[in-house]
């Protein structure tokens, strides 16, 4: 064996040792890729100029083009989950916890959560195929040869917005699953609005509001870098474009329970 | 090549190289483009040449070398100072590479509304000054689908020329068109050179393109320009390589 052979071979072995597995140099990799591509966010959006008209269109589309399909979602989980509990809690004579139990569980977990899957599904779908739909028709490169910084226009204004317009979307459900509980509780017996809201909001105080309403923030922001990042880096081609897709979902789902696990966490420590 | 030194050079390439992953594009490309020059670049597919313009315009950083544009070492300087370069430089893409969620009036005011000095004089008038020197003024409110393949093509040309550039880099402009279309696309070429005195380089396998509008082609092979001349002097070539451009049986 000449030496050149022996150096490659002991090369090849101490690579060998150290080597990850491909899949997880790959899941390393998009951990880095998001982390600098969030990082860049915050830098790029204290950076004048700022792009106010698309970002003003970016909330159009993304918050008031949301709305209907978070009201529907927000006002049946109202009304079947205060279906199925009033039998169950009418068993053990507690009928009158029923507004306040359906409260608590809509605006602390419920009402977070599903929006923002819903939201992750509808917008970081969305996001990831537009972007990575210009990224493959060379309309990004376009921008960059034009003296245009594509990054501010397209990335910035889209995340900045879903991180906004998520928590206005978490509100708004809220307001239409407790809804949804009010009249599913007078398919029972009748109760006044002021009655069911008093009931509901009995035992929800500013520290249960503060965290879940936190949550949201990230969970937007989350959506919004990861359904970016997937579009802005998809590669040449066109099934490139579905995979951005795909995947923006699927990862941005994944980080709306992580977030949530690790927020829920730490407002049991602070408050 | 690339041995020439003359003042009016606004276009240096020196020592070029690039590849992906084990594939060598470029292995050593020269190039000196003189201020007003239309230098037309020819090769078979896949060789690199649309690598070079890449390189160029900075979307595509070579592995080493140098490229000097207006004097100023184009890799190495800040990102800001790229983008003001970038302004001075056109880039037309082989499809236009227009924003299909605008009008054509909004993809050609996109790159002038967001200069750092923008003033809305700046637009006056300039759309459809710049769509009536490509004959497309009549398509000012249409989106970019409702659009063929060459109307696609001189809109792109027209947003190209909305910053006023000195130079313009042509990827395979007539690529994909019919031979009436190629020509149209040919002699707009030639009529914004003639009009703007700006510096081309296009890449084209057209070579009727290339014999209407070059002053000099240069043919890349195997990763650095093997030949370069006139279209009449290529033409001659006795290379076989270079011969395979220009006779058709």
């Amino acid at each position: 064996m000449s030496s050149t052979e022996k150096v490659n071979k002991k090369e090849s072995k101490s690579t060998l040792k150290f080597k990850l597995p491909a899949s997880l140099e790959e899941f390393f990799a998009k951990i880095a890729g998001l982390a600098s591509f969030a990082f860049k966010f915050f830098i790029e959006l204290l950076k004048p100029p700022y792009e106010i008209n698309e970002t003003l269109k970016q909330f159009f589309m993304i918050g008031y083009k949301s709305f209907p399909l978070v009201a529907i979602t927000g006002f049946i989980i109202g009304l079947t989950l205060t279906l199925q509990s009033i039998p169950t809690l009418d068993k053990f004579g507690a009928a009158s916890l029923v507004p306040s139990m359906v409260a608590l569980a809509v605006i602390l977990e419920i009402g977070p959560v599903i929006t923002a899957l819903i939201f992750a599904g509808k917008i970081g779908s969305g996001i990831g195929a537009e972007l990575g739909s210009m990224k493959v028709t060379e309309q990004i490169d376009a921008m960059e040869v034009s003296g245009t910084n594509p990054f501010k226009y397209l990335v910035v204004t889209r995340i900045f917005a879903a991180t906004i317009m998520l928590p206005l979307l978490v509100i708004l459900s809220d307001a239409i699953a407790l809804f949804g509980g009010f009249l599913a509780i007078n398919m029972f017996d009748y109760t006044s609005l002021k009655t069911f809201l008093v009931s509901a909001m009995a035992n929800i105080t500013f520290s249960d509001i503060i965290p879940a309403v936190t949550k949201t923030f990230l969970f937007g922001l989350s959506i919004g870098v990861v359904g970016c990042y997937e579009g802005y880096n998809a590669s040449r081609g066109t099934e490139s474009v579905g995979i951005a897709a795909n995947t923006a979902v699927v990862i941005s789902s994944l980080m709306v329970i992580l977030i949530d696990m690790v927020m829920v966490q730490l407002s049991s420590i602070i408050f | 090549m690339g041995d020439l030194k003359n003042e009016d050079e606004i276009l240096r390439i020196s020592k070029l190289k690039k590849a992906f992953g084990s594939n060598t594009v470029l292995s050593d490309v020269d190039l000196n483009v003189k201020k007003g020059e239309t230098v037309v670049i020819l090769g078979r597919s896949g060789t690199g040449k649309s690598v070079i313009l890449k390189c160029i315009i900075g979307l595509i950083f070579p592995d080493s070398g140098s490229i000097e544009i207006f004097g100023e070492d184009f890799l190495n300087i800040k990102q800001d100072e790229k983008s003001k370069l970038r302004i001075r430089i056109g880039f037309l893409f082989q499809a236009g590479a227009l924003y299909d969620s605008m009008t054509v009036r909004q993809n050609l005011e996109f790159p002038i509304i967001r200069q750092p000095d923008y003033k809305k004089s700046d637009l006056s008038g300039k759309v459809e000054e710049m769509l009536e020197n490509v004959g497309l003024a009549e398509a000012i409110d249409k989106m970019p689908s409702e659009l063929s393949g060459g109307m696609q093509k001189r809109i792109g040309l027209a947003r190209t020329l909305m910053l006023e550039p000195e130079i313009i880099l042509y990827d395979e402009p007539t690529t994909g068109l019919d031979p009436v279309t190629s020509n149209e696309i040919s002699h707009l070429i030639l009529d914004m050179q003639k009009k703007l005195n700006v510096t081309s380089l296009i890449v084209t396998h057209d070579m009727q393109c290339a014999k209407l509008v070059s002053n000099r082609i240069v043919v890349l092979k195997e990763g650095k320009f093997t030949a370069e001349g006139t279209f009449e002097e290529l033409e001659k070539s006795e290379d076989e390589f270079v011969n395979g451009f220009f006779k058709f049986e």
